[in-house]
């Protein structure tokens, strides 16, 4: 980042621009970085998605549209567009448009968080894990805007039901990010990436003594994203669609493709609690090995990408075999298995994780 | 707190065809609901009045596009009552053949599309690749996937042939039933939606004319299989269950699926003998039913189906009635979601296999 940033800077003293404009107009860059590969990130993961649930059930997914079914979500995507966007009676229409243009704001807010690699954090503040949390948390307000505002009832079921499911799973998420912060002494992504790299490897990763964590985590993100088996909010076979019932058109894709992003940013989010974020999991990294000296300093950053989006897939993964597997769970068992189950087990893997800081060892 | 008064369908994508359900809310527990049919009426049997038996045969799938070999028997056997006609052991042995294998497809069919309603998305894709099996053979025997038309008066359009491949369906049901079972039924999300869900009482159940696979998972063991001539010299033992529940239901089904596969074979085994298809089948333009009336019922994967005939003497029934299992099952569902929450209304609406064509006719 701070590389970008002279490289800007001195490109722009080359041409006689004081780098007083240069320090405003800089952030453009890295938000226009974001926006683009989110685009084509989201077109992916909704291919990926369509394409192994085809595998899993024995189908074999979209393999119409270019070659191997790639550019159907493209094509999907382009139809969307297109089409007219229907507008019911009786809703409240500045609302109504307002929650689909509001959707996408945390999610480029949180990807901005994100430590890609050691030098390639957009927005690197020393609380970035707080701010991270605090947004995953938004789309909840636009889903409740949006179903709110349809007039719709089973929208506004669905909308209730994402406010309680949401509201239940952010305590979980809230202590076992907690004890992470306990191991790591460190609110920032990146400083928290760094404490799991030791002589250990993958075994110095969070993930081995805060497995509990781990798995509260995995099933409180699901709940978030409202994804099976808590997909209640757009349960289609009880609200039809939930809270996006009337929406159509693009501000239908902009619900679903937010949907996506948020999956992607909440994968990178545990790959780096719990997997080491971009840290190789041999140790070291092979770029200098495969490249000569020369370039070999700046591929690591890019090695460093490619494995976090590596762990994060393999997260994605998991996620799509999960909804290929589970049934949908009942509303009142949701919030009670919350309540109950998670947050008890969180807080008490917060408390353990503080005595394994007080212990010692390597993960201290 | 306000009540809410939501439609539930006919457009609704898990009410199974065109089911209109009216229910008040609090929240989501339904305080009442309303049954709303009629939107899939054909007039099946007014249109029965003016054709003639040979003429409405075809239609008569059309009752339970599901299951419609079950119907096509029964209206068959309702004229050959009447016209006291005796099958031929093959013949019967090839109708109790089809009917097992429609009531396997169609029960498959059930086990998917219920999952699905509970938010699964797999079982249902496993369900359609066994019961396309089926419906491959029905395809090489009658011409047809799903409206047959195989049963006439009297006996079958054909023989039947490549009977490897029942065999070969045999061979794999119960190792994909095992896996279904291994999916769904000790599934922890699986349980919790439909274990003590919808309980049905049997007393509940019998005053409301519940028959079927319903029945049975609340205990009582009525198969009216048991006394059909038509499945005479096979062994069937009805599938009783104790649960009562959405999950009785369901493990009934698939029983009941094995024990359909067990006929399946005993009736391969006999066709396997390759005896000459021996039918006295009547001449459909000449055939006139004796004044009087006529009633025959048989077991369809949905409960108990029967048929009336009214024959006056004419080509043409003077009245028809159908009797369908789903129809009881609808008018059940004012009672039986009194009080539950939203999402197992689902589970329960979909636990009693309804199907719509049936209730409207």
């Amino acid at each position: 980042m701070n590389y970008l940033y002279h490289l800007y800077i001195e490109f722009l003293a080359k041409h006689g621009i004081p780098q007083f404009w240069g320090d405003i107009t800089f952030y453009i860059i890295p938000l226009s970085i974001i926006f683009c590969a989110l685009l084509v990130i989201v077109l992916a993961l909704v291919l990926a998605e369509r394409k192994l649930l085809g595998f899993f059930t024995q189908r074999k997914g979209p393999n119409r549209v270019g070659l191997w079914g790639i550019l159907q979500t493209i094509a999907d995507a382009f139809k969307l567009l297109c089409k007219e966007n229907i507008t019911p009676k009786g809703v409240n229409v500045f609302l109504f448009n307002l929650a689909p243009a509001l959707i996408f704001v945390p999610v480029m807010v949180v990807l901005g968080l994100i430590p890609y690699s050691a030098e390639f954090t957009f927005m690197d503040f020393r609380t970035n894990i707080l701010i991270y949390v605090v947004f995953a948390g938004f789309p909840l307000l636009c889903i409740l805007l949006g179903g709110w505002a349809s007039n719709n009832k089973y929208s506004l079921i669905g909308a209730i039901r994402n406010t309680a499911q949401v509201l239940a799973y952010e305590l979980p998420i809230a202590f076992t990010v907690l004890s992470i912060i306990a191991l790591s002494s460190s609110m920032n992504l990146r400083e928290i990436t760094l404490a799991q790299s030791s002589s250990a490897g993958i075994f110095g990763w969070f993930w081995v003594p805060c497995i509990l964590g781990l798995i509260i985590m995995f099933i409180s993100m699901l709940a978030e994203l409202n994804r099976c088996p808590f997909d209640l909010p757009e349960a289609e076979s009880e609200l039809i669609c939930g809270y996006n019932t009337e929406y159509s058109g693009m501000r239908f894709a902009m619900f679903y493709l937010s949907e996506y992003g948020m999956l992607f940013a909440n994968a990178l989010f545990i790959a780096i609690l719990f997997f080491g974020g971009y840290l190789s999991p041999f140790g070291k990294y092979l770029s200098p090995m495969i490249f000569p000296e020369t370039v070999g300093g700046i591929m690591i950053y890019f090695e460093q990408v490619c494995w976090l989006l590596l762990k994060s897939f393999l997260i994605i993964f998991v996620v799509i075999w999960v909804r290929a597997t589970l049934p949908r769970m009942a509303s009142f068992d949701l919030l009670k298995f919350s309540w109950t189950v998670l947050l008890p087990i969180s807080i008490f893997n917060f408390l353990l994780m503080v005595i394994i800081k007080y212990t010692g060892g390597i993960y201290a | 707190m306000t009540e809410l008064k939501l439609n539930l369908g006919p457009q609704h994508p898990s009410t199974h065809g065109v089911l209109r359900l009216i229910l008040e809310l609090e929240g989501e527990k339904i305080l009442s609901c309303e049954p709303d049919i009629g939107y899939l009426h054909r007039g099946m049997e007014k249109m029965a009045e003016k054709l003639s038996y040979i003429q409405y045969l075809p239609t008569v799938d059309r009752i339970d596009y599901l299951a419609g070999f079950f119907y096509s028997e029964l209206f068959c056997r309702t004229v050959e009552k009447a016209l006291e006609i005796e099958l031929s052991d093959r013949v019967r042995a090839i109708r109790v053949m089809m009917l097992e294998l429609n009531r396997i497809a169609s029960h498959l069919l059930w086990t998917g599309a219920f999952l699905m309603d509970l938010g699964a998305v797999s079982p249902f894709f496993y369900a359609f690749r066994e019961r396309e099996m089926i419906l491959k053979y029905f395809e090489k025997i009658t011409g047809q996937r799903m409206m047959n038309n195989y049963f006439v008066f009297g006996g079958v359009r054909r023989d039947v042939f490549d009977l490897d491949d029942v065999d070969e369906f045999l061979k794999i049901l119960t190792p994909k039933l095992k896996d279904y079972e291994n999916l769904i039924t000790e599934n922890p999300i699986f349980l919790q939606r439909t274990k003590g869900k919808g309980v049905l009482e049997p007393e509940l159940a019998l005053n409301n004319s519940i028959t079927g696979p319903n029945l049975r998972a609340s205990g009582v063991g009525i198969d009216f299989r048991k006394n059909d001539s038509l499945y005479c010299g096979f062994y069937h033992e009805p599938v009783v269950l104790k649960g009562k529940d959405a999950w009785a239901r369901y493990k009934a089904r698939i029983e009941e699926m094995r024990m359909s596969g067990c006929i399946v074979r005993q009736a391969l085994e006999y066709l396997r003998k390759d005896e000459p298809l021996k039918q006295k089948l009547v001449n459909p333009l000449k055939m006139r039913l004796p004044a009087g009336e006529f009633l025959s019922e048989i077991e369809a994967p949905r409960g108990l189906a029967r048929c009336y005939i009214k024959s006056i003497g004419e080509d043409k029934p003077y009245r028809l009635k159908w009797r369908t299992g789903s129809y009881y099952a609808v008018n059940l569902l004012k009672k039986l979601l009194k009080g539950a929450y939203l999402n197992d209304a689902i589970a329960i609406a979909g636990s009693l296999d309804i199907i719509l064509p049936e209730v409207d006719k």
